[in-house]
């Protein structure tokens, strides 16, 4: 959940390239998410606001949850949120979590979100990276988009293709680091 | 385990229905609601089996796509079928089990599945 509301902030800043990247390593206790675009960024004003849930960009109402959310719940776990954001330039967000505190988040369907998220945006490409120390998967939607020429992204017989493929790849290294 | 070399077939086998299709004014949309309140109710096994479903009948021209809060958030999860030239069609409280009849007799038979409907829901 807080992976496509983060990404779809991406997505809405106008970024042509995002990055999401996973590392656990249970040596360290540690679960980290990052994303990073290269949208249109906040000025220091407004990245200063963000993680204040009563400040929004978004005119219907008055909350915006994306990232107050994110930050409580890596701080839940003992672990912090930070943000770096360059007006022109683009967003880092970077949540860091403990990975065995009690009250971490499932990781929930990881497969689904990225491989929702490149089906729903096809003017976007995604780098989705899994590391931990029993392995790496990357997914390169620019690699994906070389094979498949004018076929686009969002056709459904490839969007499932896609999922499958990023489920199976990364399935066995989430396992191996008790993640899923 | 799924390798490169297979989304290379699926291109191939793709090519030549893509090629056929007029651009997005003849594509058939099928827009699910994801926001909070359409993952909750379970939006997104249904856009997953909508995504399987098409890719198993081939279908060629119809884009299954999502969109935020519908504001119907006591139906969800809700799917929007936008054919070209007719009616928008609003699915409600949908799941991955009704969906198979929706892409038989809606997208492939052109005739909405009216119990599951938005109407047939608040009558």
């Amino acid at each position: 959940m807080h992976v496509l509301d983060v990404a779809e902030n991406s997505v809405a800043a106008g970024a042509k390239l995002v990055h999401i990247t996973l590392e656990a390593d249970a040596a360290r206790d540690l679960l980290a998410l990052t994303i990073e675009d290269d949208g249109k960024g906040m000025d220091p004003q407004v990245a200063a606001q963000v993680t204040d849930p009563f400040y929004t960009t978004r005119t219907t109402r008055k909350v915006g949850l994306g990232l107050p959310l994110l930050k409580m719940a890596a701080e839940l776990t003992g672990g912090e949120m930070h943000l770096q954001s360059q007006p022109g330039k683009g967003t880092k967000v970077c949540a860091r979590f403990g990975l065995s505190h009690i009250d971490r988040a499932p990781l929930g369907d990881m497969a689904s979100t990225v491989g929702g998220l490149i089906q729903c945006s096809p003017q976007i490409d995604f780098v989705y990276t899994v590391r931990t120390p029993d392995g790496e998967f990357v997914a390169d939607t620019r690699q994906l988009r070389e094979i498949l020429g004018d076929v686009p992204l969002s056709e459904p017989a490839v969007a499932q293709w896609v999922r499958e493929y990023i489920d199976e790849n990364t399935r066995p290294i989430l396992q191996r680091s008790n993640l899923i | 385990m799924k390798s490169l070399q297979e989304l290379a077939a699926i291109r191939d086998r793709m090519k030549q229905t893509v090629n056929t299709r007029e651009a997005a004014h003849d594509t058939t949309r099928v827009v699910v609601g994801m926001a909070t309140c359409g993952i909750a109710a379970g939006a997104r096994p249904v856009l997953n089996a909508f995504t399987e479903e098409i890719a198993r009948r081939e279908l060629s021209g119809v884009l299954v796509t999502q969109t935020g809060c519908i504001g119907l958030c006591q139906y969800e999860p809700i799917v929007e079928v936008t054919t070209p030239g007719a009616d928008k069609v609003t699915y409600v409280k949908m799941t991955p089990e009704k969906v198979s009849r929706v892409v038989a007799e809606h997208l492939i038979g052109g005739k909405p599945v009216v119990e599951y409907t938005i109407g047939a829901a608040t009558r």
